[in-house]
């Protein structure tokens, strides 16, 4: 292991700021969803990191659990999106404002 | 200056400038290919961890599965592109990404200040069979036999949702 | 057969869920009424066989527990649901189960073709139940789940006929007056029931009792404790002031009359104070107050009791006036007596309502007397039976409520003074009176009911009770013949009870000694007072008439006055319920419920609403935004556990 353990953790640190800056400044839903991927990677990142560095696979099992979450919300998160298309025409989210009083 | 190292300064760079071109794309095509370039690179990063089987699943599910499945949507839906990223509301979104840039130096200062080097006490054989598609499924079907059949009904459940949501009538 | 005496609670109990339960599914009458009758009859019987039991133990064993579980048991409070079985509780049973089944029977008659038959029955049945645990029961919460168990039938029965008008107002209405009334004694029996429990920190009758008797207490302490129980005495066995709800409880069936107005439930509080006598006999003071509300009840309401015209009037006065003699005897420490009048008492003033029931019953529910007249002929078992319960409570020599009532008066003289017998004996000569005026003008005399009416003598079902207690009321004072007639240590019930009383007895320590022949020239005078009043209703309401209404003219207001109740209703109405209303209505609603409570609820959702109008604002329906706030939430937590590290 030439590379240090934190080179990996702010790779992961990044990624995840850079999911989150996603999520809070674009409009349209369907990137949004994947600024979110974006962010289970920066997590499963660290897990495998961690589980590397400390010998032991609970790490990469439950890497493989949020893998499996993932692929669930992304095609359920998809699926909502089709459906507000169908309705609005539209997947802006600035127009699909459904919690305003 | 080794071989390892220079092969995550490469990955590492590919994976940061990628996933920052995400966000930044106005066309959604363009930015889930950046995406499976994100993944690709992450996929290389776990094989310097020594997780094979990750890299392998990386692959096949996230770069292969999702985002076809996102490429796929957004072909179906036709979205127009946005104009700009901080059109309206610019404050909002200005705070928005210092709020980010403030969380990730939050985070690394916790990275460097709690120094999880003194964490990593496996020896060399242990880490390499920890990333070993047999010592995984080993754990996998012993200790973690309840999360993963909860796991597989997770994947049922949000199949037939998906379905049932993307119908064109609900009767 | 003692260890089983629960069976005798619980054969009225199992009465009570069949015909309550499946009573509108069986419908047939015959059956109903034996299941009723046959549970207060096993009772009964089961009563009988302990009381033999009891007869042949030793005297000093004649007090039994029998426990069947622990009811309560919180923070030191441990309440065991358990029964005593002991000298006072077992002819209290007797009398309850055995008044209790006559007129079970006779109410099989009575009750015949009613809507209501099957509900009646059951009804009758819990208050057996509750009467029979109010009675056996082995501490003050027992007695107390009794005691409220009765009131509750009490009220269901006074309104059984709940469509029907009664006097000014409807059949309900008694029977909310009679709950209402009887609530706020109960209080005064809550209240000294917790000052029991803080004195003598338990509630179960043995341990309070010797706790009573040997421990250091203040006469303070008795006084309140005594006062308390009191006042729930007054309002269960309809005392001055909390009398008013018995004569309006005339509005439920007579049977109900006969069980619960007259017989059983009113005389609870007679034997709670026996129970308690200890605790009364610590408190001389109370001692005095309840021989004078005792006396000036039974002088009261006999003198009411004059004029009335209902004959279940007359007969409910009379039942409170008894009631005060009870109390007297109690008050003056004879509590032995006060118990035999209670026995006494039952049988002749069972009889004497049903025989008033029989009477309404062939008249066509006719209540008022001056439209009788002359039933002798007609109803000839009603009216020789109905006699001989008039003679028993007018005190004739040789009936049973000679004995009882002298026995009261001798007591209100020798341990009393002077006034309380001239009282009593007043009183007993009013009883006379009256107890006539009623016979004379239902069975003698001349016939003014209408010719449509058709008297006829009641069904065997009905008669039969009736010459039962008749019997009882005849030779059940044999069991208590005054010692002067019998020798000392002859009355066969005070021996019975001397364990019980003797503890309060000796605490009272009654100075001084009475001839033989002071006893006897007080007897003497006030059976010749009573005997000539007898005779004096009897020549008035019969032949000379114009005597009673030339007297009634002559003190119209005195009259009026009795005829209208001393206007104690309207008192109580002016002074009690109108002011309760009106700051009810006035002030509780309009200005603390309307203005106080509705303020302040209305205000603060006011305010909320007027927050929420800035607060809203922020809730702009943008996912985003929350997003955002979320991650300067989750930057805020990580400065914390960046300042933590």
């Amino acid at each position: 292991m030439q590379v240090p353990i934190e080179y990996y953790l702010i790779l992961s640190a990044f990624m995840f700021s850079v999911g989150v800056a996603g999520v809070l400044i674009r409009r349209n839903a369907i990137i949004i969803l994947m600024s979110i991927e974006l962010m289970l990677n920066s997590a499963n990142l660290a897990l495998i990191t961690f589980s590397s560095f400390m010998g032991n696979s609970i790490g990469q099992i439950f890497a493989f659990f949020v893998m499996t979450v993932a692929a669930a919300e992304a095609a359920i998160g998809l699926a909502i999106v089709i459906a507000i298309f169908r309705n609005k025409l539209t997947v802006n989210i600035d127009q699909i404002n459904l919690f305003k009083w | 200056m080794n071989l390892e190292l220079i092969l995550f300064l490469i990955l590492t760079l590919v994976a940061a400038f990628s996933s920052v071109m995400v966000i930044t794309r106005k066309n959604p095509i363009l930015s889930a290919v950046y995406l499976i370039l994100n993944f690709f690179a992450l996929a290389g990063i776990y094989l310097l961890l020594n997780a094979q089987f990750l890299s392998v699943v990386q692959v096949i599910v996230y770069a292969g599965a999702i985002m076809i499945l996102f490429l796929f949507v957004i072909m179906l839906i036709n979205t127009e592109n946005e104009a700009s990223i901080l059109a309206d509301k610019k404050p909002i979104k200005v705070f928005a990404i210092f709020i980010a840039v403030l969380v990730f130096a939050q985070i690394a200062y916790l990275i460097f200040y709690s120094n999880p080097a003194e964490l990593s006490n496996g020896t060399i054989e242990n880490l390499i069979k920890a990333g070993q598609i047999e010592s995984i499924g080993r754990e996998l079907y012993t200790t973690y036999i309840l999360p993963f059949l909860i796991a597989g009904y997770l994947l049922l459940v949000a199949t037939i949702g998906a379905i049932i949501l993307a119908k064109k009538k609900f009767e | 057969m003692i260890d089983y005496i629960y069976l005798t609670i619980l054969f009225p109990l199992a009465g009570f869920l069949i015909n309550g339960l499946f009573g509108s599914k069986i419908k047939n009458e015959k059956i109903i009424g034996i299941i009723g009758s046959s549970a207060v009859g096993l009772s009964f019987l089961f009563t009988i066989l302990s009381f033999i039991q009891l007869l042949n133990l030793p005297i000093d064993e004649r007090t039994r527990v029998v426990e069947l579980f622990t009811w309560l048991n919180v923070a030191g409070l441990n309440i065991k649901f358990a029964y005593l079985v002991d000298q006072l509780s077992i002819v209290m049973s007797l009398i309850v189960t055995g008044v209790g089944f006559l007129i079970h029977v006779y109410s099989i008659g009575y009750m015949h073709g009613d809507k209501g038959f099957w509900r009646f029955f059951a009804y009758l049945n819990l208050f057996i139940f509750a009467m029979m645990n109010l009675i056996l029961g082995d501490n003050f919460l027992v007695l107390f789940l009794g005691w409220e168990g009765v009131g509750l039938c009490s009220y269901l029965l006074i309104g059984f006929y709940y469509d029907r008008k009664f006097e000014k107002g409807t059949v309900p209405e008694a029977a909310k007056k009679a709950f209402i009334v009887n609530r706020i004694g109960d209080f005064g029996f809550l209240l000294g029931m917790f000052l029991i429990y803080q004195t003598f920190d338990s509630l179960n009758f043995l341990e309070v009792f010797s706790k009573a008797e040997y421990f250091p207490i203040s006469e303070t302490t008795f006084s309140f404790i005594a006062l308390f129980l009191f006042i729930g005495a007054t309002g269960k066995s309809a005392q001055i002031p909390l009398y008013v709800w018995l004569p309006d409880a005339m509005a439920g069936p007579t049977p109900v009359s006969a069980l619960i107005h007259a017989a059983t439930m009113v005389t609870a509080g007679v034997y709670m104070v026996a129970r308690a006598s200890i605790i009364f006999a610590s408190a001389p003071a109370i001692m005095t107050l309840v021989a004078v509300i005792g006396l000036l009840t039974a002088f009261f309401a006999a003198t009411i009791g004059l004029v009335q015209t209902d004959i279940k009037k007359v007969l409910a006065y009379s039942t409170v006036s008894q009631l005060g003699y009870m109390f007297l005897a109690a008050g003056v420490g004879a509590f032995g007596a006060a118990i035999f009048h209670v026995m006494t008492h039952a049988f002749f003033k069972a009889l004497l309502f049903l025989g008033a029931g029989s009477v309404i019953h062939a008249m066509h529910e006719q209540q008022d007397i001056r439209n009788y007249g002359n039933l002798k002929k007609y109803m000839p078992v009603t009216y020789l039976t109905f006699i001989i319960a008039a003679f028993a409570i007018a005190g004739v020599p040789g009936l049973s409520g000679f004995f009882s009532k002298d026995e009261i008066l001798w007591y209100s003289y020798s341990k009393g003074n002077l006034t309380f017998w001239i009282i009593g004996a007043l009183t007993a000569v009013i009883t006379a009176f009256y107890m006539f005026r009623l016979v004379s003008l239902t069975f003698f005399g001349k016939e003014r009911f209408g010719k449509d009416v058709h008297p006829h003598e009641s069904p065997k079902v009905m008669t039969i009770p009736l010459i039962v207690l008749a019997f009882l009321s005849i030779v059940g004072g044999y069991v208590g013949i005054p010692e002067i007639f019998s020798g000392e240590g002859g009355n066969a019930l005070k021996n019975w009870f001397k364990p019980i009383f003797a503890p309060a007895e000796a605490k009272l320590r009654t100075f001084g000694s009475h001839s033989h022949f002071e006893e006897l020239l007080l007897m003497g005078i006030s059976v010749a007072a009573a005997l000539s009043a007898i005779y004096f209703a009897y020549v008035v309401y019969t032949r000379k008439k114009e005597i009673a209404d030339k007297t009634a003219s002559s003190v119209k207001g005195l009259y009026n006055t009795l005829l209208n109740k001393y206007y104690v209703d309207e008192i109580y109405e002016s002074s009690v319920i109108k002011p309760i209303l009106i700051i009810s209505e006035k002030v509780l609603w309009k200005v603390t419920d309307n203005k106080l409570i509705d303020g302040i609820v209305n205000g603060s959702a006011k305010l909320i609403y007027y927050i929420s109008i800035i607060i809203r604002k922020m809730q702009t329906g943008v996912a985003q935004f929350y997003a955002l706030i979320m991650m300067i939430g989750i930057s805020v937590a990580l400065f914390w556990l960046i300042l933590t590290l």
